[in-house]
């Protein structure tokens, strides 16, 4: 079992949870993940390693309540445990040989970006760290970033924090001002990178986007995680999730994301409803 | 006694097929004890025991039938387990007549021996009598690692558990049992079935560490360095699925069979307030011929769907053992044979619309002796569906060879071992099972699991002296 240390509200939809799981901090790199199950009937999630502690053996995951596990998992709290925990799953971010970077984040992609971010801070690359996000009140990690990145740019869709605009307009005013990237990384919404990956390609600096397909087992067993890569089949799950910007096929992995979504709306509402009778 | 002279086996009780294609519930119920004892009496206990040669892992047949006629059930079972440790499971899902029962000498006028429905009545009799617990053995202080709980792996840990050893097996799904659990539908191997064999092993003193890939969460040399384990056993089975590398097939409603009964076996999709999600297709093709893709066929015609296989050869080459063909045909799904896809085809909003396939025909002889299907001239035609199950074959997964250094392999990605013993490349690892062979049966891995045992207590014994 894997216990809930501590449970933060990052803000109204976003969470983080440390979670007690010594053999997957040891092992943790960023850029990879892990997948859960709350409980017995649950789904198998896969989250991003968000943070990890090897002495303490921990591992911090951040996640959005978005359906029906998410949800359930937002009920659980410091102290109770996690049925199953399984990682490290999926290769860690190449962050070796380079000197300066770009890392594009929007939403709770931040959270997969800040590891990453972290890391090439750490090993003293000039991190450039772009996050975007709806509004002042969906704000992750400004902090984290703040401390672990040479510059920050922090947007907003409607201007209640940072700079109003998106976060190509940022990259690509950067990238206008002489700013000279070894490469971008991007994680965050699939339409988002798609974006990134279209501008970055103009400029022909290599670009990194963070897959996140639909997953059920994270070994390469059951190619539900599949995408095309410049033109092959890849598993994001064992090859990723990290891949050649751009060399994805969007459009697919755009369509193939929402493929569950005729059948899972009503998952979600059962288990509001399943909580609320709970709570009640 | 006398024999039973019937020229046919004793029928199978067996859920109407209207019904059953239902329901999820086991599809055949199993000899009834006056069944069982006619049946077994149709056996001659034949001097030179061809059945036997038959059977991977060499069953004494003549002898447990013997004690099935005489009525002595749990005799019969002691005469199995002595070479089988999963004769619930084998006696459902052995393909009899490739095996034992291809060669029994009653097969030659006409019907063999039900040897594995007696199997099976064995087996189930002593798991629904017996109350004797397994005894967990003196330790001999030695380690044993095994990766993944396919048959393979739990009967090596079951053997080596049994000789004293402390054995750990990792697997990296939630829960144990390998393909018994994730592949082989409730239907056709009720799940309280696996999880017996696996409550027994624990009692033997079996630590299963489940949510444990190694690979990534711990790599072999790990366990053999820094946790102790004196001998590795790899059972990690032959889980990646294959695609066919044709247009469309990554569009909305396009599954590998392991992905769509992965969902419905392990996180059990059709029950329904199940968390996780399956598509009910209404039109559902599945491309393949072996059991897979009849598990996978009639898993979707339970969840309500219009089932096509598709099979580029003939029935008589379809690999899927023929009770398994045979149910699926009563069960209403229906076959192309001699059809082979070309390109899947989208709707506006990228789901199936429908296969481009082309007509085939037998022609040469290829490399495994068959006859090679070759395509027919002008003689494309469509197929609608909403949702195609490709179930193309499997190979090795190549996790556990990119992160073990010296592991030797196949081309293909199968890892090299002795045949006899399972003695990979690497000293004191052992391998087997379809990690092994590629996607074979239950019966093989079970046995190959067996062997490494032999050979692992054989090498511990020799590097201790
Ligand atoms: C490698 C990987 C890393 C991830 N890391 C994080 C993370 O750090 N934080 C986080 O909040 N989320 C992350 N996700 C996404 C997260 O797994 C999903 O949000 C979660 O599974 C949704 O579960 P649910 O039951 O709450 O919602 P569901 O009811 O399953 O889904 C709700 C809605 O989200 C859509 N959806 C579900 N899964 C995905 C997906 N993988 N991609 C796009 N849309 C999806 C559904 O179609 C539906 O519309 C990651 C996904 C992957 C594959
Ligand atoms: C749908 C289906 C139907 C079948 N029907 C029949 C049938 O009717 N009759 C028959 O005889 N055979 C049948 N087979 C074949 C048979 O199930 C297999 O040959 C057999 O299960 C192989 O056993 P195994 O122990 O080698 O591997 P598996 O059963 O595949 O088990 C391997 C285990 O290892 C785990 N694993 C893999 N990698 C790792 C890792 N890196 N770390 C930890 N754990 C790992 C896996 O999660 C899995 O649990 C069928 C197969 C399928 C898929
Ligand atoms: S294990 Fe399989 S092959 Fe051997 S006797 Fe039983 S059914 Fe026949
Ligand atoms: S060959 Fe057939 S009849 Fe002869 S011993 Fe074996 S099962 Fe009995
Ligand atoms: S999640 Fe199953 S293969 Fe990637």
């Amino acid at each position: 079992m894997y216990k809930i240390l501590k449970k933060q509200v990052l803000n109204p939809t976003v969470t983080l949870m440390e979670i007690e799981a010594p053999m997957v901090a040891r092992k943790a790199e960023p850029g990879q993940f892990i997948i859960l199950r709350t409980d017995e009937n649950g789904e198998r999630m896969p989250l991003t390693i968000a943070d990890f502690d090897r002495e303490k053996g921990t591992v911090t995951i951040i996640y959005q309540i978005v359906g029906a596990t998410t949800e359930l998992l937002n009920h659980m709290e410091e102290g109770d445990c996690l049925l199953d925990f399984v990682g490290p799953l999926g290769r860690a971010t190449e962050t070796s040989g380079k000197k300066k970077v770009a890392v594009v984040g929007g939403g709770v992609g931040c959270a997969i970006a800040y590891p990453v971010v972290k890391k090439f801070h750490e090993q003293g690359t000039e991190v450039h760290a772009i996050v975007g996000f709806r509004n002042k009140d969906l704000v992750i990690l400004e902090d984290e970033f703040k401390a672990n990145s040479t510059k920050l740019v922090l947007m907003s869709d409607d201007g209640s924090c940072g700079e109003k605009g998106l976060v190509t307009d940022a990259l690509k005013r950067l990238i206008d001002s002489g700013e000279q990237y070894d490469e971008v990384v991007t994680i965050g919404p699939l339409i988002m990178m798609k974006f990134v990956c279209n501008l970055t390609k103009e400029y022909g600096i290599k670009t990194v986007a963070s897959m996140n397909p639909i997953m059920i087992d994270g070994t390469g067993m059951c190619g539900g995680c599949r995408l095309t890569v410049g033109g092959t089949t890849k598993f994001a799950c064992v090859d990723g999730p990290e891949f050649d910007g751009h060399e994805i096929d969007f459009e697919e992995a755009i369509a193939r994301s929402v493929m569950y979504k005729p059948f899972e709306r009503n998952a979600h509402e059962e288990a509001c409803n399943l909580i609320k009778t709970e709570v009640r | 006694m006398p024999a039973n002279m019937s020229l046919i086996k004793n029928d199978m009780p067996t859920q109407e097929a209207e019904v059953r294609n239902k329901n999820f519930l086991e599809v055949t119920l199993g000899y009834t004890r006056e069944q069982a004892i006619d049946e077994a009496k149709r056996c001659l206990n034949c001097k030179n025991r061809l059945c036997v040669t038959g059977c991977p892992v060499q069953i004494d047949i003549p002898e447990f039938i013997c004690a099935v006629a005489a009525e002595n059930f749990e005799e019969a079972y002691q005469v199995i387990s002595r070479a089988s440790s999963l004769p619930a499971v084998c006696g459902r899902v052995c393909p009899q007549e490739s095996q034992c029962e291809s060669k029994c000498v009653r097969g030659i006028k006409g019907e063999a021996v039900a040897i594995g429905r007696l199997e099976r009545f064995v087996a189930d009799y002593h798991n629904a009598h017996s109350t004797d617990k397994a005894i967990k053995p003196e330790g001999n202080g030695h380690k044993v690692a095994v990766i993944g709980s396919g048959p393979s792996g739990l009967a090596c840990a079951g053997d080596l558990a049994k000789k004293g050893y402390e054995v750990t097996v990792f697997e990296a799904l939630h829960l144990a049992g390998g393909v018994l659990v994730y592949g082989i539908p409730e239907f056709r191997l009720p799940k309280a079935i696996v999880q017996k064999e696996i409550t027994a092993l624990k009692e033997l003193g079996v630590d299963i560490q489940t949510n444990m890939v190694v690979g990534k969460t711990i790599s072999i040399d790990e366990l053999m360095q820094d946790y102790g384990y004196e001998s590795v056993f790899i059972g990690s089975g032959a889980g990646l699925p294959n695609f066919m590398n044709i247009k469309g097939e990554n569009l909305k409603g396009v599954y590998s069979a392991n992905e769509f009964l992965t969902r419905i076996n392990l996180m059990k999709a059709y029950i329904d307030n199940a968390m996780t999600p399956i598509q009910k297709g209404t039109k559902v093709s599945v491309v393949g011929g072996g059991n897979v893709a009849m598990d996978a066929a009639r898993c979707a015609k339970r969840l309500g769907a219009d089932v096509t296989i598709i099979y580029r050869r003939t029935e008589k080459e379809l690999p899927a053992r023929l009770e398994e063909v045979h149910h699926a045909k009563e069960e209403g799904i229906k076959f192309l044979f001699l059809t082979n896809p070309l390109e899947i085809e989208s709707t506006e909003d990228g789901w199936v619309k429908s296969i481009l396939c082309q007509e085939m025909m037998l022609g040469e002889p290829d490399a495994s002796g068959r006859q090679k299907p070759v395509p027919v001239q002008n003689s494309e035609f469509k197929v609608e569906a909403d949702c195609i199950i490709m179930s193309i074959g499997t190979s090795p997964n190549p996790l556990i060879k990119a992160t073990t250094e010296g592991l030797a392999t196949q081309k293909w990605g199968g890892i090299i071992a002795e045949e006899e013993t399972g003695l990979t490349s690497r000293e004191g690892v052992y391998a087997g099972g379809d990690a092994v062979t590629g996607a074979a049966t239950v019966i093989l891995a079970m046995g190959a699991g067996k062997n490494a045992a032999a050979a692992i207590d054989e090498y511990l014994i020799k590097k201790g002296e």
